[in-house]
């Protein structure tokens, strides 16, 4: 909503009841398309009235109200159009609402709409706008800058998702037992996406955008409230948790990027810690482990070495090899390849590299450059590694990523004599 | 991922654009529209401008007192921008893919340009994947 005219415990109320809200409206409605419209209009008709007016005693009963209001205007004027159109209303002009589906529990339409705005037909950037649109209740013009586009793309791209969803003839209810698992990780992965455009920001100079990050932790929360059996679900908030709680660290004054080992642990948030390392062991406890489960831990470890040289790489390269067991992401193979060069030194890393070289996916691809510079450095090979700097730092297409590496090989090529001993991974576990 | 499509044209290209025949500059324009109109509708424009002709484009540098000395355009130069488009698109294929439909507009007769398109990626560093 509108900063500075919500006050944020009014703001947190309407994003947490948007989409308890949407499918109160489809429900009553059965158009998610037009609901899901209806409901922005009446969350910036809330925005702009309650600052004025205060808090409805009912706020959930006004917003409904509001959207329903808004739904019988499309109606009407809908069929009005269609009137024009073919002069034979049939329709007896009843825009009353349908019969209506069952009323449920808001916190089950909240999980619904999640698997409805991460449909597998949807591309990547569509299912994150819709998401951030109708279970998170950011505006479209909040989206669009948080993307750097103009608002009326991020519109365009909703509304192209929102007919996608009903070309796809998805009812709205929750999955079958049978694809119910397919479809969380489809969830779960667009959650990550967010997060991931949080933290590392694809948009321009600028290394953080918290807000995506931030939002990003709150739906992830919203859905370990709802699926609190789930060990992914919990795995991935714990990730969430322990890798944004360095966020203040990660990035100097101007922006720069400041890697890991060379991060002032102290401005570490220790409470985001705590809190994931507890959601981890509560997971980990239960048995069987997934993916998002093990990043956790890696990210655990990290964050709590008091210093860099205490990092317990050991544990590092073991979570990786179960990692690398379950996925055959090239990323995690250049994690794992880092990890077993802190333990077994950098001749083992570059070694684990080189099977990487005739990886298709990661071909051109800066970070494996980067990767291999920094190994070489650690193994002394200072020509090599400015060279290879040199060529991650032309193929990353990261502001802050590009000046770290350019800045990394100008570094070694001044005081190549200087020994320097190099843990600087920027990559390790981010 | 954002990517810049940079339509480029010779020093002349405005004046010989501005000799075809009329439906064949109005074949061009109602093109062009359609090809905005399109990544409009399609959720992937940022940005795109048309640039004045390169005849009235001037180079610019500081003197010794920091005052701008203006120059005309190098008479060297083969190239200029004509126009761009700022996209963001799902894949580098995509971006590739639209950058062909530009550079097919239709020139005189309504044959296709096939113009040069330069692509480049803007930086914006797409989110990294470890999962």
């Amino acid at each position: 909503m509108t900063p500075g005219v919500l006050d944020g415990r009014a703001e947190h109320l309407l994003r947490e009841l948007a989409p308890q809200v949407l499918g109160a409206v489809i429900r009553r409605f059965r158009d998610f398309s037009s609901a899901e419209d209806a409901v922005q209009e009446a969350l910036i008709a809330a925005a702009l009235q309650w600052p004025r007016e205060g808090v409805p005693d009912n706020p959930r009963g006004w917003l409904i109200q509001v959207a329903s209001r808004r739904m019988t205007d499309y109606l009407r004027s809908d069929l009005a159009r269609r009137r024009r159109e073919t002069q034979a209303a049939a329709e007896s002009g009843d825009v009353a609402p349908a019969a209506g589906l069952p009323e449920e529990t808001g916190g089950d339409d909240t999980l619904i709409l999640l698997f409805m705005c991460c449909h597998p037909a949807l591309t990547p950037s569509s299912a994150i706008a819709l998401t951030l649109r109708a279970v998170g209740g950011l505006t479209t013009a909040e989206i669009a800058r948080a993307f750097l586009v103009p608002e009326a793309t991020m519109a365009q791209r909703i509304s192209r998702a929102k007919n996608s969803i009903k070309a796809s003839g998805e009812p709205f209810r929750l999955p079958t037992s049978q694809e119910r698992a397919q479809r969380l990780r489809a969830v779960l992965h667009v959650l990550y996406l967010i997060f991931n455009e949080g933290y590392t920001s694809s948009g321009g100079p600028q290394l953080q955008r918290l807000e995506l990050s931030r939002e990003a932790i709150r739906l992830t929360r919203a859905a370990h409230v709802l699926l609190p059996d789930d060990a992914e679900v919990a795995g991935l908030l714990a990730l969430m948790l322990l890798t944004d709680a360095r966020r203040a660290a990660r990035t100097g004054p101007d922006g720069q990027l400041i890697p890991l080992p060379q991060q002032d642990r102290g401005l570490w948030d220790r409470q985001e810690i705590s809190e994931g390392v507890a959601l981890l062991t509560a997971v980990l406890s239960r048995g069987s482990v997934g993916a998002y489960q093990l990043q956790a831990a890696i990210a655990a470890v990290h964050d709590e070495a008091a210093c860099a040289k205490d990092t317990d790489w050991p544990q590092i390269l073991a979570l990786y090899d179960l990692l690398k067991r379950m996925s055959d992401n090239p990323m995690v193979i250049l994690n794992h390849a880092i990890a077993a060069a802190m333990v077994h030194g950098p001749a083992r890393g570059l070694e684990l590299l080189r099977a990487l070289d005739s990886d298709a996916r990661l071909a051109g691809h800066h970070r494996l450059d980067a990767v291999r510079a920094h190994l070489l450095e650690m193994a002394g090979d200072y020509q090599a590694a400015i060279t290879h700097y040199r060529i991650a730092a032309g193929r990353t297409t990261s502001t802050p990523e590009r000046n770290y590496l350019m800045l990394q090989a100008a570094r070694l090529s001044e005081n190549n004599q200087t020994t320097r001993p190099c843990s600087i991974f920027i990559h390790s576990s981010e | 991922m954002k990517y810049i499509l940079m339509m480029h044209c010779p020093v002349n290209g405005y004046d010989a654009f501005g000799a075809w025949p009329k439906k064949d500059i109005e074949a061009h324009l109602a093109f062009m529209l359609g090809f905005n109109k399109a990544l409009r509708e399609a959720g992937e424009w940022v940005a795109g401008e048309g640039l004045a002709s390169p005849r009235e484009a001037k180079i610019v540098r500081a003197g010794q007192d920091g005052a701008p000395i203006t120059d005309g355009v190098f008479p060297e130069a083969k190239e200029f921008l004509a126009g761009y488009w700022i996209i963001d698109v799902e894949t580098p294929e995509r971006a590739y893919a639209l950058a062909a439909r530009a550079s097919a507009a239709p020139g005189p007769g309504g044959a296709p340009l096939n113009m040069p398109i330069e692509v480049r990626q803007v930086m914006s560093g797409p989110p990294e994947e470890f999962q």
